[in-house]
């Protein structure tokens, strides 16, 4: 192999833009933060910028990975939000009612409780999708309506605290130096992708959100695949929930988890899976979820006002969805390639991958 | 009696598409007051030339001379805007708004920007009274079935221009497979409306699946195959033996000694049968059996119900009365998975939309059948996995021979067996095979042909719908021959069976 | 082993009658909005037989409800062109906001006047709705995704502008704020006023108006809207732009209604006027609906509002709850009838 090709081959794997582009924007951070990358030991607890990403991003990741089997399947679920809301407001509102919140029956029952009840909200949101055949934008937007105040009705328009330390491990804990949350995540995403990618899942997945009727006609049962998908996803957000209410000790009803859908999708896009649904990558999504903390970081450690954030993101929408769009890339990028060396010799025009999104954004 | 001017000739059309020329030189000629009907099978060109003419594609060769002016589209409001109207096969209006909306959106009546309601509800219904319709203009186009939102359309296209001068403003009123899905009635109806306006001096083109539809309305018509003119008759002039020989040709025959070898007659018991299977808009009741290790060709023309009835023994269309049985055991028909269950395969003619999934590797492709049937749960071994496809991709020799391709790079034949192996892997008992050879390269033609003797050979029984006579002809041990959605007759393969045979029997539309 | 064929039997032709008249009852457009009417009739009535002795009967009640949800109304019924034409526009609360701080900084932090400041906002609202229009039509990017980069991009600049809440002291804003204008039974606001103008003109634009029927046609069927020779890029980027200019418009409403402005005004709103709009019989899919469903959709969210008030035991979040159980039946209930009307 040469040198070229071997850099063609590395330019071509579906996580070479993703990562470049997170790779880059931590290397943004070094002149305003010499010491960025350094990790130091503080009560044997490992501390620096790159584990407060991690940290932060965790309940992010969770959310993207199961967000992005849902948009494999060409479907795309709002309600994460307001599950993360509902189940950290249940398992909260049960350890404060407990005598001794810090019983480890007690814990895991609430987390049980809570986790059940995002999975019930997925199971809801899959029966009208795929059974009543509602549009999925639609169908998820009832709960992330009703969500909000049902969460709010739990904790009865209250900030519930709780002060259990059993609890306070998932989100805010260090085991092993690392923050557990880590862990969490690590588990989470090590089971999906054997869930996908050793058994049949992600086929089937990939199948339904990639050509419907052909799927139907193969024989696949789609609306079963479908509405697993929709519970699956639905737990990973009920799972981010704990992290974050346990993280802060609280559970807000109105605040927890607000936008993190959006933040969800848009990770899911950055790490290279199409909205119109068909092929996805764990990995992509776990590293795009990490761009956009990181982006948060940066714009903190750069000193640009933190407040602008949303400006950020909103251009990063826009680059990325641009980049996606054939009809951009006609516009733009087709009088160039006409220029260049032909390229029509090939018997079929490969489409240039859609992980080739980011880079733009970052390297201006 | 001097020859008429046309208002519209083409000559000498060229369009290519990227490795195929769809039209290569075709000549064309519309005369005002006549019902021209355009004949031809799939792949023949029609709705190139169709699209062409209405400008949805740009020309690449020829012209097209409309009123004596040379004449240029470049979007169907241009074509439209120059008097050339179409109406598709699916009703291209809004179902949400009301008739006479639909007539006039784009050009309602108004007066300082505000709709005149009354005035174009008025002019509508004076149309829709003028062209003999009894349509409430007020209603919304949804309370009317099919029919009528197809009369509408043409209402419509009509009504174009109509409201600037007297008469009407439309010159040629395209009509592409109006009546696929219309009963009796309702195409009588439509043929009263075409007369009346070929009678005001419209010309219409006409393209229709339905042979005797072409000989009961049109006047003249034109005949392409493979991208070239056949020939333009007087319909009066031209039987419909002559007609289908013309749309379907004579290929060559480089495969002579298959033939021999269906002729033999020894096969296995019933595998599949059919009884009273039919479904409303589809195909008419038939029944069918069809053995094990045999062979069953379906001939028909494009839209003769052939496609219909296979989709009927995958379950891919529900019934609405009838029951197959499978082996023995009644199949209830319900979904796909039942007759996967059974045994049944089918790869159909639309093998983008309804058969790969583009975006996926050839291997994903060909295992996806196996695996919907084990279920998400239980994935094939790594090893087992591998060793099937590439098995499968020699033995087919699917090209490249890269499991990890994506399919949707692959050319026509080899997406056709990558589909192929897809069904294959799962050892079916019956292969529906739907057009398999359409729009691939005679090679890989010729390849598939043998394949399906030598399933059949090893016991795999085949139902095989073919364009061209002489391929079903070759391959099947028995012949199901359909016309305007009935199968009106079942053939015995043997010497005395001929193309020219078959011809007759569609075109006679009685079983012998 | 000979093929027997049957002729096709002609369908049965008893029931059609009957079946007809169902499906024309089931398949008209008004039926939706006469529901959601007769819903917030029933819902009326029920409050005034339960708290007829809190004053739940005074016209002032019914009139407040245009008071306090008339930038709700303005935002609802940009939202409607925009889901009448099969679009959907996420950035409706954002908007909102940003109109509040904007220009409560231009008038309170820059000390320019009003009649300046009202006119720059709603070009502001509208050129954003427009680019956000221009995106979706010429880069055939989903809807979904240019209006949520268009939620944050307006969230954000609200941020910019300052991250604390300006309040409005300006007397002019105030003055308007208080102006009521007195109908006999009881008074209106002027934000309600506009908001009521604002009802009138979308109207007669969607009903009156090549434009509107444009809008209806393109949401019903956007292929053929397009064989049909309409203008499709223009009426959807107009679409897009009138939400736009309604949602600053609204903003303006609410910034007069609460007399400051606040980068975390009006988040979610969007959803509040989705609802309103879905609850209005509005099919999400497009092209089928009334403004005047989404005066209804608007109303029963916001008598629900006032019922909790006067219920005064039930908490605020009920009222996302009971947003939520509506949207959902009046989705399944669109479900049915469009599934019906297919058949």
């Amino acid at each position: 192999m040469t040198t070229t090709s071997r850099w063609r081959a590395l330019t071509h794997h579906h996580l070479f833009w993703p990562v470049a582009v997170l790779i880059a924007l931590l290397l943004v951070n070094v002149p305003f933060t010499p010491d960025f990358f350094s990790i130091n030991m503080t009560d044997g607890h490992l501390y620096g910028s790159l584990v407060s990403i991690v940290l932060f991003g965790s309940p992010l990741i969770l959310v993207a990975v199961g967000m992005t089997l849902v948009i494999a399947t060409g479907g795309i679920d709002l309600s994460v939000g307001a599950v993360v809301a509902i189940t950290g407001a249940l398992t909260c509102s049960y350890i404060s009612d407990q005598a001794d919140q810090n019983t480890l029956s007690a814990v895991f029952l609430a987390m049980g409780i809570g986790l059940v009840a995002a999975v019930v909200c997925g199971l809801w949101n899959g029966f009208l999708v795929a059974r009543m055949g509602i549009q999925p934008i639609i169908a998820t937007l009832i709960i992330m309506v009703a969500g909000r105040g049902v969460a709010q009705l739990v904790t009865d328009g209250q900030i519930i605290t709780v002060n259990s330390e059993p609890y306070k491990l998932i989100g805010g804990g260090y085991w092993l130096t690392l923050p557990f949350s880590v862990f969490v995540v690590a588990a989470v995403v090590a089971v999906t992708v054997a869930l996908t990618r050793r058994t049949a899942l992600g086929l089937l997945v990939e199948s339904v959100g990639g050509n419907a009727e052909a799927s139907r006609l193969v024989g696949i049962r789609s609306t079963r695949i479908k509405i697993m998908v929709y519970m699956f996803c639905a737990l990973c957000a009920g799972i981010a929930g704990l992290m974050i209410s346990s993280n802060t000790s609280a559970a807000d009803g109105n605040n927890a988890g607000l936008w993190i859908e959006l933040d969800a999708i848009l990770a899911v896009v950055i790490g290279g899976t199409s909205l119109l649904g068909g092929r996805f990558s764990i990995g992509g999504t776990v590293v795009g979820a990490l761009v956009i903390q990181t982006l948060t970081t940066t714009i903190y450690t750069i000193g640009v006002p933190t407040q602008t954030n949303l400006v950020f993101k909103a251009a990063v929408v826009i680059v990325v969805c641009l980049l996606q769009s054939p009809k951009f890339r006609a516009k733009v990028f087709g009088a160039k390639g006409l220029k260049g060396p032909r390229r029509d010799a090939a018997p079929v025009e490969p489409a240039p991958a859609p992980d080739a999104a980011p880079k733009m954004e970052v390297s201006r | 009696m001097a020859e008429p001017q046309p208002v519209l000739e083409m000559t000498g059309i060229v369009k290519e598409f990227p490795g195929v020329r769809a039209l290569s030189g075709v000549d064309f000629r519309l005369f005002p007051g006549e019902i021209h009907a355009l004949m031809g099978e799939n792949g023949a060109g029609k709705s190139t030339l169709i699209k062409v003419l209405t400008g949805v594609y740009s020309l690449d060769g020829g012209t097209i001379t409309l009123d004596g002016e040379s004449a240029r589209f470049g979007s169907p409001l241009q074509a439209q805007q120059a008097g050339i109207s179409t109406v598709y096969q699916e009703v291209n209006l809004c179902p949400n708004l009301s008739v006479a909306e639909n007539i006039f959106i784009g050009r309602e009546p108004t007066r300082a920007g505000r709709i005149q309601w009354k005035r174009m509800r008025k002019e509508a219904a004076e149309l829709v009274d003028r062209l003999g319709l009894d349509i409430d203009v007020a209603a919304p186009l949804s309370s009317y079935p099919l029919a009528v939102q197809q009369l509408v359309a043409i209402v419509r296209s009509v009504g174009t221009g109509a409201r600037d001068g007297a008469g009407l403003g439309t010159k040629v009123l395209v009509l592409d497979e109006p009546t696929s899905s219309l009963d009796r009635d309702e195409v009588l109806e439509l043929f009263r409306l075409m007369r009346q306006l070929r009678d005001e001096g419209v010309a219409i083109l006409f393209v229709s699946h339905f042979l005797d539809q072409i000989y009961e309305v049109c006047d003249r018509m034109t005949v392409l195959r493979n991208g070239t003119l056949v020939g333009e008759h007087l319909v009066r002039d031209l039987d419909q033996v002559g007609l289908i020989e013309l749309m379907i040709g004579k290929a060559l025959d480089q495969l002579e000694e298959l033939h021999e070898h269906q002729l033999r007659s020894d096969l296995g018991e019933t595998l599949v049968k059919a009884e009273g299977l039919g479904r409303t808009g589809g195909i008419a009741p038939f029944d069918l059996e069809i053995n094990k290790g045999e062979v069953l060709g379906l001939a028909g023309l494009l839209g003769s119900g052939r496609t219909e009835l296979a989709r009927l023994l995958f379950g891919a269309d529900q019934p609405d009365n009838g029951r197959v049985t499978i082996g023995g055991k009644q199949v209830s028909m319900s979904a796909p998975n039942d007759a996967i269950a059974a045994g049944v395969a089918f790869c159909s003619e639309n093998r983008k939309s309804e058969g790969l999934v583009p975006d996926l590797t050839v291997r994903e492709n060909i295992i996806l059948a196996l695996q919907a049937a084990r279920g998400w749960t239980r994935p094939i071994p790594a090893s087992q996995r591998d060793e099937l496809v590439a098995r499968y991709i020699k033995a087919l020799d699917i090209r490249p021979a890269d499991p990890e391709a994506r399919v949707g790079r692959l050319s026509g034949g080899n997406q056709q067996k990558v589909l192929l192996a897809r069904w294959l892997i799962t050892q079916p008992k019956l292969l529906i095979l739907d057009e398999p050879t359409r729009g691939i390269d005679i090679g890989a033609k010729t390849e598939i042909q043998k394949l399906v003797v030598s399933l059949s050979e090893d016991g795999m029984s085949v139902l095989y719908i073919a364009a061209e006579l002489e391929e079903v002809l070759r391959l099947s041990h028995t012949i199901g021959v359909l016309r305007d959605r009935r199968l009106v007759a079942r053939l015995t393969n043997g010497p005395e069976i001929t193309t020219s045979k078959i011809l007759e029997t569609i075109a006679s539309g009685e079983h012998q | 082993m000979s093929a027997t064929t049957q002729t096709p039997k002609a369908a049965p032709r008893g029931s059609t009658a009957s079946r007809a008249r169902a499906t024309r009852l089931l398949g008209d457009r008004r039926l939706p909005v006469l529901v959601t009417a007769a819903l917030f009739i029933a819902m009326y009535v029920g409050g005034l037989s339960r708290y007829q002795n809190y004053g739940f009967g005074e016209p002032q009640v019914f009139l407040n409800l245009f008071i306090d949800n008339g930038y709700l109304l303005v935002a609802a019924i940009g939202a409607t062109f925009v889901i009448m034409s099969g679009g959907i526009d996420l950035s409706v609360g954002s908007v909102i906001g940003f109109t509040t701080m904007f220009t409560a900084w231009l008038v309170e932090r820059q000390g320019l006047p009003l009649l300046l400041v009202v006119p720059l906002a709603l070009a502001v609202g509208a050129f954003g709705g427009f680019l956000m229009g221009y995106v979706i039509h010429n880069f055939e990017i989903q809807p979904f995704i240019v209006t949520l980069a268009g939620l944050f991009l307006f969230r954000g600049l609200c941020l910019v502008i300052s991250k604390e809440s300006i309040s409005i002291n300006d007397a002019s804003v105030g003055t308007l704020a208080q102006t009521r204008v007195s109908l006999g039974m009881g008074e209106l606001s002027i934000g309600a006023l506009v908001a009521l103008i604002v009802l009138a003109v979308a109207c007669y634009v969607l009903h009156y108006t090549r434009f509107g029927r444009r809008v209806y046609a393109i949401g019903g069927n956007e292929q053929s809207a397009l064989l049909m020779g309409l203008p499709l890029g223009g009426t959807k980027i107009a679409v897009y732009t009138v939400s736009g200019f309604c949602s600053a418009l609204a903003g303006l409403l609410f910034m007069l209604y609460i007399q400051s402005g606040d980068p975390l005004h009006a988040v979610g709103m969007e959803l509040d006027a989705i609802a309103a709009v879905v609850i209005g019989g509005t099919l999400l899919t497009g092209g089928s609906g009334y403004v005047l469903g989404t005066l209804f959709g608007v109303l029963v969210l916001g008598l629900i509002k006032s019922v909790i008030t006067f219920e005064g035991t039930l908490s605020s979040w009920w009222t996302k709850i009971a947003t939520g159980v509506l949207l959902c039946a009046f989705i399944l209930i669109q479900r049915t009838m469009t599934s019906r009307r297919k058949t």
